[in-house]
């Protein structure tokens, strides 16, 4: 059986994967971000997942206006890096796990998740930007990252966006069809995106450490009850673009402690709280606040 | 009955909801186009032609024209696709957010450097911080036109 073993939450600024491929990693200004992932290196060759479960969102690139989807879970092979504008960035191409992929889908949409099924589609730096942080720079032709990588693309650009709880339940959702699938497979959820930032309008550049951090405790202490947070408070505290965060509920609801048992119900108190192997948060990079947390299933 | 859009009190933003992509729709997808190479480089060639080839309303086009993100989001336009034109003018996330609030690029560059914008006062219209409408455009030369400092 697969097991979902820990969850990784980082934000997936831009200017971090262009700040890398530039070579000014080094430069004190990212040194700041960069110090806060080298714990995260060394933890992530420790603890190579076979498969890891990405949850991200599209920023007008793989989904213009034409298609809009909610929820959208990449079955392919492989997934081409985006040109986003500045041409893509030197990554090497992600391979996918389809069986996997496929059997979650199927899990998921039994209990009612309406996923959307991509079968093509490049990624953006929402989903390599974390992929860059916890393996550092790679050769584009090279090298290869560590394993395979499920993009699950969640959308927050156009609202209505997918409810906090919404995406609660999804992760306990996801965590019960990994745990039915047949081989045994070591499996990580990552949730991407946030913290607070802000990019549009006169209000652009905000930032609110003490409501990121709070959020941050409630993440790892009480995740049903952050998740009942409403969409209007990420905006007003965190800024337009910090409504990214309700993707952090996605890896959280994947984890053993608010797991559903098989008839559906929690599970209780049988499962232990995860534990908290790594916490970090600076500001800035470029508009937005770095927040990342790596949680262990106890 | 209405829906609920409980988020249209807060200063200097604009939610990219149903409405808002709807007005922008053309807007943001030309944007999209920027994504290819050849096209950014006959945008650049004849800004207005390529433009023309749009079914984008006037106002949209000089919003482009001008680079006034501002208007472009008034006008419908989403962040992450008017940022397709930031990337063909060879300038980053920073400058493009930058540019919507008044301040310099140092100006923007610093504010973020010593912690960002602070939400006081910027939570609801109606406050005083300085995202609010009365407030508007920010930065050191502008603030001394209004004779605050």
């Amino acid at each position: 059986m697969a097991r979902i073993t820990a969850s990784v939450y980082t934000s997936h600024v831009p200017a971090i994967g262009a700040a890398l491929d530039l070579g000014k990693d080094h430069e004190p200004y990212w040194q700041k971000v960069f110090a806060g992932y080298e714990f995260s290196r060394q933890w992530l060759k420790a603890s190579k997942p076979d498969v890891i479960f990405l949850v991200y969102n599209d920023h007008a690139n793989a989904f213009s206006l034409e298609l809009i989807p909610t929820f959208a879970i990449g079955t392919a092979a492989a997934y081409a890096i985006a040109d986003e504008g500045w041409g893509p960035r030197p990554v090497p191409e992600v391979k996918g796990h389809p069986e996997l992929a496929s059997h979650i889908a199927h899990s998921v949409i039994q209990d009612d998740f309406d996923l959307t099924i991509v079968n093509r589609m490049d990624v953006d730096h929402g989903l390599t930007v974390p992929l860059s942080l916890m393996c550092g720079r790679l050769d584009p032709a090279r090298d290869a990252w560590p394993c395979p990588v499920i993009p699950f693309a969640v959308n927050v650009v156009q609202y209505p966006v997918p409810s906090g709880r919404r995406c609660f339940e999804l992760g306990r959702a996801i965590r019960k069809a990994v745990e039915n699938y047949d081989q045994p497979l070591n499996v990580q959820v990552w949730g991407t995106g946030g913290m607070s930032h802000q990019l549009q309008g006169p209000r652009a550049g905000l930032i609110n450490a003490a409501w990121d951090n709070r959020f941050l405790d409630r993440l790892v202490a009480e995740p049903a009850a952050l998740a009942a947070t409403p969409h209007i408070e990420y905006v007003r505290e965190a800024g337009s673009e910090g409504i990214e965060l309700v993707m952090w509920l996605i890896a959280r609801g994947a984890m053993s402690d608010v797991a559903l048992s098989a008839a559906g119900g929690a599970t209780g108190t049988q499962a232990r709280a995860p534990r908290v192997v790594h916490r970090f948060y600076h500001v800035p990079a470029s508009n937005t606040a770095v927040g990342h947390l790596i949680l262990e299933s106890a | 009955m209405p829906l609920d859009r409980p988020y249209l009190d807060i200063p200097g933003t604009t939610i990219f909801d149903a409405e808002q992509s709807r007005k922008g729709y053309w807007l943001n997808q030309f944007c999209m186009s920027l994504m290819k190479a050849a096209n950014r480089e006959r945008f650049k060639a004849d800004e207005r032609a390529y433009l023309d080839g749009w079914p984008m309303t006037e106002e949209q086009k000089q919003a482009v024209l001008a680079r006034d993100l501002n208007r472009c989001i008034a006008a419908g336009g989403n962040i992450y696709f008017l940022a397709k034109i930031g990337a063909t003018d060879g300038r980053s996330f920073q400058q493009m957010a930058g540019s919507m609030t008044g301040m310099t690029e140092a100006e923007y560059r610093d504010m973020m450097i010593s912690g960002g914008r602070s939400v006081e006062g910027n939570r609801r219209l109606g406050e005083d911080g300085d995202a609010q409408p009365h407030r508007q455009p920010q930065g050191r030369a502008a603030r001394a036109a209004r004779g605050e400092c």
